[in-house]
């Protein structure tokens, strides 16, 4: 063993540069759970302070919701805390065969294969169904998660501008000699909040002989009339080759994610995805409750139709505030402020007024595009999305931002 | 180094990245990796596209960010496999 002084300087040094760059990543502690009013210890050591939540994932305010946790009890008690084992030795129960039949049912897919995430959905997926006499033709601003998981395929890699259909034809064009290619996309947007033109990708996919695959993690629960994601938004529903999603946002919001969809790619998918292969099961606890949060979301609409509701009302109010605001549905809802400063200024002095929100920049975002992103749950109650319009409008006055568009905004900051 | 491999790589930069209304100008100096126009993601489709064009394979630990960062820095990684 040896930890040499040159080793720990060197990690200092790139400690040093994320801090300076101000991009390191600190912990809040929560000393509540993951609800609409949430109880946060910062800075760390500070009482805990009550603030509003709007930068939680938690879109149908299910995190906490008491069949969920009452379904989570319930698998604890009849199945257990924790299986010791993968899925294909012994770490499978009638409960995730279960979850795995009614995931596939809610998304219109033939079948569904569990993951400990959609991030390792996504790194294992494209491995296993793509070699290097295939293409893999993906959207410039699709997650991470998917940007890593390519790089483990040794499919060609091919990327289109944002949502550019004409380019994404383009790529199609350029690369028929291939012997599969796959259309590769975000459903939803995570920093814009923007909608993939699925109906689009899946016709010029028909047209170029080309899989789809989308990863709908912010969109599985909530978007399109009955909440089942992007497909049914666009109309394309039971058309899509490969969705991944999670159950860490709107279904819960524990863990877990999935590969959903052709039979054949799910199957081979329990043979070869690495990340299924040598991660330990999903726990009886989130399976329970991911069971209860489907037959939930599967019975009513209401949770959906409410942060329907809430997401107009707040980008409403905020335009009329006089806000720039990215138009959209998505309750994803970007404030632009384009300086990186202003942003982390304004989610500072928006905490203090007891609403939590996070300024975004550079790389996160690109550049010169900083923004707070606010997320809005139907776990919020209309006197909380009314204080958090009224706390934003006070900062917004503070810093002389309201009823300025981009231009005007950037000359009094700069980018 | 001829003018047309600069403006080839020039053209093929502004098609690639940037938007048909942008108003960003491109030339042989302009940052494209530092500055954001390039991501590392998106450098792929640069080095594809140099690869097929001038008909080498370069080889990742040359297809640095560093070496795509401008126009002339792919000019003088190119000069390596006598393309001018």
């Amino acid at each position: 063993m040896s930890y040499s002084s040159k080793a720990k300087e060197f990690y200092e040094g790139e400690l040093s540069s994320i801090s300076e760059a101000g991009t390191f990543k600190e912990e809040r502690y929560i000393q509540s759970p993951q609800a609409a009013n949430i109880k946060v210890e910062y800075p760390t050591g500070s009482p805990a302070k009550e603030v509003l939540n709007f930068c939680a994932n938690n879109y149908l305010g299910l995190s906490s919701h008491p069949d969920v946790i009452k379904a989570a009890h319930e698998g604890l008690e009849q199945r257990g805390y924790g299986l010791s084992s993968v899925r294909f030795i012994c770490g499978t129960q009638d409960i995730h065969d279960e979850l795995e039949k009614k995931l596939s049912t809610f998304l219109g897919t033939e079948a569904t294969v569990l993951f400990a995430s959609c991030m390792d959905a996504n790194a294992g997926v494209f491995d296993v169904v793509l070699g290097k006499e295939d293409a893999m033709i993906a959207d410039r601003l699709v997650h991470a998660s998917i940007v890593d998981g390519m790089r483990l395929c040794k499919a060609q890699l091919y990327n289109y501008k944002h949502s550019n259909m004409d380019h994404l034809e383009e790529k199609l064009k350029d690369t028929q000699e291939c012997r599969f290619r796959m259309i590769i996309t975000d459903g939803v947007f995570s920093m814009d909040g923007d909608i993939a033109k699925l109906d689009t990708i899946v016709e010029l996919g028909k047209k170029y002989d080309a899989m789809v695959m989308v990863d709908d993690s912010h969109a599985t629960g909530f978007l399109g009339k009955t909440g089942r994601g992007t497909h049914e938004h666009c109309g394309v529903f039971g058309e899509i080759d490969v969705i991944t999603t999670t159950l860490g946002k709107a279904l819960g919001g524990a863990s877990g994610g999935c590969v959903s969809g052709r039979k054949e790619i799910v199957d081979l998918c329990r043979q070869r995805a690495r990340p299924y292969l040598f991660s330990n099961t999903v726990p009886p606890v989130i399976i329970a409750a991911a069971n209860k949060v489907i037959d939930l979301i599967s019975k009513t609409t209401d949770r959906r139709d409410k942060l329907e509701q809430n997401t107009k009302y707040f980008r409403e109010k905020m335009t009329t505030a006089g806000f720039d605001i990215r138009e959209g549905e998505h309750p994803i809802v970007p404030i632009m402020l384009y300086n990186a400063k202003l942003a982390q200024d304004m989610a500072r002095d928006l905490y203090d007024e007891g609403i939590y929100v996070i300024g975004f920049s550079f790389p996160v975002v690109p550049k010169g595009q900083a923004r707070i992103r606010v997320q809005i749950s139907a776990g919020h109650e209309k006197e909380h999305l009314d204080k958090a319009i009224a706390a934003f409008t006070r900062i917004g006055e503070k810093y002389k931002i309201l009823g300025k568009q981009k231009k005007e905004i950037i000359d009094l900051y700069g980018y | 180094m001829s003018d047309d491999v600069k403006q080839i790589i020039i053209d093929y930069v502004k098609k690639e990245y940037l938007e048909e209304d942008s108003e960003e100008e491109v030339d042989e100096n302009t940052p494209l990796i530092s500055s954001g126009i390039v991501d590392s993601f998106s450098m792929v489709s640069l080095k594809t596209f140099i690869e097929k064009k001038f008909n080498i394979k370069i080889p990742d630990e040359k297809a640095t960010t560093e070496a795509f960062d401008s126009v002339n820095n792919i000019i003088d990684l190119l000069k390596e496999y006598n393309v001018s």
